[in-house]
């Protein structure tokens, strides 16, 4: 329950009121407040600063430190003030969430201290209100980046015994692990460069040959040309093939990038060896060469910036796609327009609209080659008003990429986006529980009380044990809803059992009307509800037994003793008065469970639980033992 | 040649279009009637209760009770009334698992006894103060005023039925055993048998009390919420 609507439960429970006389079920009695003190306000000394407050405003929440008697532990005797040796400037946000029931994050403070006072006052960081969420959550995906990139640098020193092929994996991925690693690196860099160079010099025009015609140098040199390349080829091959076996995960290895564009690179000359003279195919063979220049991207294996840059473009991937779409859109509407804007005029370039196309982007990018121009009016007009939105559109979506890279450049974007995801996910799956957390610990609080009932055989006092376990805001607010319960003479369950007992009672039909077992096992049947089984159980086991068994109960409540008349004055409705488990309204349900009653009698005095008993309700059920006490326990025959 | 001066035209037509826009743009010429907007609203009542005394001398609260209940009152509601919405939204978080809000507009009317819109300190004191501290007369007073909605001093049937759903309304969907649709209806027809003597299709006040008066069940749980504050 939030903060502040604590204060409003004693407003929610006189609202109670407006139930009673509608109501046609006696009411749980309240608890009451046994240590009934005067809220005083109470010193908490954080390293010398004092704050005070008063002793409910730390109540409210007991499931940490300040709510709960773990704070006696810092109570200082002699200056009758508790003491706490921690940062009082933290504690301020602290002591807010008490008071306000938000919790706020102070940008200015550190995320790891801020954690650990959290940690240490027992209040879950999920909790942090929505003001300041977001900012947490940024920092504190930072700081574990940080770390993370820490314990990464202090990995590699470490590992002493690594498998021959481990280490080799690691001098691949890690140049600067040993000097023979750097050595490989620098070699394979080196015919990387080599090899570009080669693919760039063998089309330049050298020399003349005697019919004067320019012919490039891989013609005049060719076989000097073919052993370079043979020659980087068998490197980056070996190259391959040792990373290959060096590879953990071979499979994984051999679908990443950098190994396709180690293929790609060495299979035309491959490809070139196998079909040398097939004229047919040259054509084919000459355009495989093309793919000799990826041998460039293996530079980026080199080079931690064009990485970088690969993947700003990789994870740019929408905003580039909405450069293209929106220019793409662009395009077409202004060729369109020129087309049919030029198409008056006599010796117009613009043949049709995908020769416009042309054009337009010609002019949007601010291009200009002057190759086709706009001779009409119309034309002019809306070509100029082309270059205008060319500018706007290609203008927007790059300050974007550009801001992608540069945040790029300094995290891992990619990676963490996923795992927020999930927190988020967790997030809201935990403040969920929390909120609901009121309504199921009322629920929990009826099962438990049932069940030590179960346990219990007939003992008076176990309201005592309830009590300590529950504060009273939570005793009060129960109470609250019992006597909602009993103004409308239906429980409330959660959802689990409600799906449940909604199936059971759709498959099943009802049972005829017979006092007997059998609509006694109909009703466990239709009535599907796990406290009901264990309830039915012992009902139907302890019909021939002459056992004392308190089968339903109240949690922590008790019924007056009252309640006999109220059986005379519901006889009407057939209402059971254990309404804990297994009871049916009946004239709601149709099912006449004569059955199962309940008759207030005392522990002492059950003996026959008999599903035959006399039809209900038993007015003159054996009298109290003592009528003057107020504690009576209900069991279920 | 039609196309080439129809586009023209057309050409024409939107520079022109765009100028004027980029002049209403700049604020030199203006098109319709621009509102001014609206002044904000000043935010409603900034209310301050009556003094302490003086409220002392009207409820039958002690002075730190009325402390406490004040401070828990402004805690929530710091401009010093509620608000129908923000009555709904603290009720609400009571029975999280019903729908609380039709019951609490019922509740919000009775309380609302100068029918202003708003509950101040002063009606929330009174208010408990009679729900609290009152005479059982008064209690039962309190109810039956909560029960006529229309407040002309007669319940019907029709005004039960709707806080009879309320009420089941707060218990929500997940109950034990599941909520029929006639549930309500037999309740409110229990009930009228009970109260309704002289069976005349309503219930008056001095119907409601004297039968309320003859019910134990109901004079015992009128006691039951002395000892709240």
């Amino acid at each position: 329950m939030a903060a502040g609507v604590a204060a409003w439960l004693p407003f929610a429970r006189a609202a109670a009121i407006g139930w009673m006389p509608v109501a046609n079920l006696p009411m749980p009695i309240a608890p009451t407040n046994k240590n009934k003190h005067q809220d005083e306000l109470i010193i908490l000394n954080v390293s010398g600063r004092r704050f005070q407050t008063w002793r409910n405003t730390l109540d409210r929440y007991p499931d940490t430190l300040l709510g709960s008697s773990e704070k006696e532990f810092f109570f200082n005797e002699e200056t009758r003030e508790y003491f706490f040796d921690r940062d009082p400037d933290v504690f301020r946000s602290i002591l807010n969430f008490y008071r306000t029931g938000k919790l706020h994050y102070p940008r200015y403070e550190c995320i790891s201290a801020y954690d650990e006072e959290l940690a240490f006052f027992g209040i879950i960081p999920e909790i942090i209100s929505d003001c300041c969420y977001e900012e947490y959550k940024d920092r504190k995906r930072e700081n574990a980046e940080r770390l993370m990139d820490d314990l990464e640098d202090n990995k590699d020193s470490k590992l002493p015994n690594m498998t021959f092929r481990e280490t080799m994996w690691r001098a691949f991925e890690n140049p600067h692990t040993s000097t023979m690693a750097l050595v490989f690196y620098y070699v394979t860099g080196f015919f990387i460069a080599i090899s570009v160079i080669t693919n760039v010099v063998e089309t330049v025009p050298c020399g003349y040959m005697p019919n004067q015609r320019d012919i490039p140098c891989g013609e005049r040199y060719t076989e000097a040309f073919f052993c370079m390349d043979t020659a980087c080829v068998m490197i980056f091959t070996v190259e391959y093939l040792m990373r290959l076996f060096a590879a953990p995960s071979r499979y994984r290895f051999m679908r990443s990038v950098m190994s396709i564009i180690d293929v790609v690179a060495i299979l035309p000359y491959y490809i070139g060896l196998v079909m040398t003279n097939n004229e047919d195919v040259s054509g084919a063979f000459v355009t495989l060469r093309v793919f000799r220049v990826f041998r460039i991207f293996k530079f980026s294996r080199h080079s931690q910036g064009l990485r970088i840059l690969g993947y700003t473009l990789k994870s740019c991937a929408s905003e580039l796609g909405f450069l293209l779409f929106s220019l793409t859109m662009a395009i077409i509407i202004f060729a369109t327009v020129m087309f049919y804007a030029e198409k008056g005029s006599s010796s117009s370039k613009f043949t049709s609209i995908p020769a416009s196309f042309w054009y337009t982007i010609v002019t949007m990018t601010t291009l200009g080659y002057g190759d086709m121009v706009p001779k009409t009016i119309a034309g002019k007009i809306f070509g100029s008003i082309c270059s205008l939105s060319g500018v706007l559109v290609i203008a927007l979506p790059v300050p974007v990429i550009v801001s992608n890279f540069s945040r790029i450049y300094h995290q891992n974007q990619r990676a963490d986006k996923r795992r927020a995801q999930k927190v988020q996910k967790a997030r809201l799956s935990r403040m969920r529980i929390s909120k609901s957390g009121s309504s199921s610990a009322f629920l929990h609080s009826k099962r438990n009380g049932l069940n030590q009932s179960l346990e219990l055989t007939g003992s008076l006092e176990e309201d005592q044990q309830l009590k300590k376990t529950t504060s009273l805001l939570e005793s009060q607010h129960h109470h609250l809803l019992h006597c909602l319960e009993k103004t409308t003479n239906h429980e409330f369950v959660d959802e689990r059992l409600y799906e449940q007992g909604y199936m059971q009672t759709a498959l099943q039909n009802f049972p005829s009307q017979s006092p007997s077992l059998s609509s006694e096992e109909g009703i466990t049947g239709t009535c599907c509800s796990r406290r009901t089984k264990k309830s039915m159980q012992p009902l139907s086991a302890t019909h021939t037994h002459s056992h004392t068994h308190n089968l339903q109960e109240l949690s922590a409540l008790h019924i007056q003793c009252g309640e006999r008349q109220a059986l005379n004055t519901s006889r009407s409705s057939l209402n059971l008065m254990s309404d804990e488990s297994g009871s049916l309204n009946c004239k709601s349900s149709g099912l006449v469970t004569t059955a199962i009653i309940s008759i207030p009698t005392p522990p002492s005095n059950n003996s026959r639980a008999s599903p035959d008993a006399p039809p209900p309700p038993n007015p003159d059920a054996p009298p109290l033992p003592n009528p003057g006490n107020d504690v009576v326990k209900i069991s279920a025959l | 040649m039609w196309e080439t001066e129809g586009l023209q035209t057309l050409g024409i037509v939107v520079i022109v279009c765009a100028s004027l826009k980029l002049l209403h743009l700049l604020g030199l010429i203006s098109f319709s009637e621009d509102s001014v907007e609206d002044e904000l609203e000043l935010s409603a009542a900034r209310h301050r209760p009556e003094a302490l005394e003086q409220l002392e001398a009207q409820t039958r609260f002690s002075r730190k009770e009325l402390q406490i209940l004040y401070r828990g009152f402004k805690n929530e509601c710091p401009s010093g009334v509620v608000n129908e919405d923000t009555f709904k939204e603290i009720y609400s978080q009571f029975f999280p698992q019903g729908d609380a809000s039709t019951y609490a507009h019922f509740l919000f009317d009775a309380f609302d006894t100068d029918h202003n819109g708003s509950v101040s300190f002063e009606d929330f004191v009174m208010g408990l103060s009679i729900l609290l501290r009152g005479t059982v007369q008064e209690k039962l007073n309190w109810a039956f005023n909560l029960y006529d909605i229309n407040k002309d001093g007669y319940v019907t049937k029709e005004e039960m039925l709707d806080i009879i759903k309320s009420i089941y309304d707060m218990m929500g969907k997940c109950t034990y055993p599941t909520l029929k649709e006639e549930t309500p209806r037999q309740h409110v027809e229990i009930f009228f048998q009970k109260m309704d003597k002289n069976r005349d299709g309503v219930v008056t006040i001095d119907e409601f009390i004297d039968c309320c008066q003859n019910d134990e069940n109901i004079m015992k749980s009128m006691q039951l919420f002395e000892n709240v504050i």
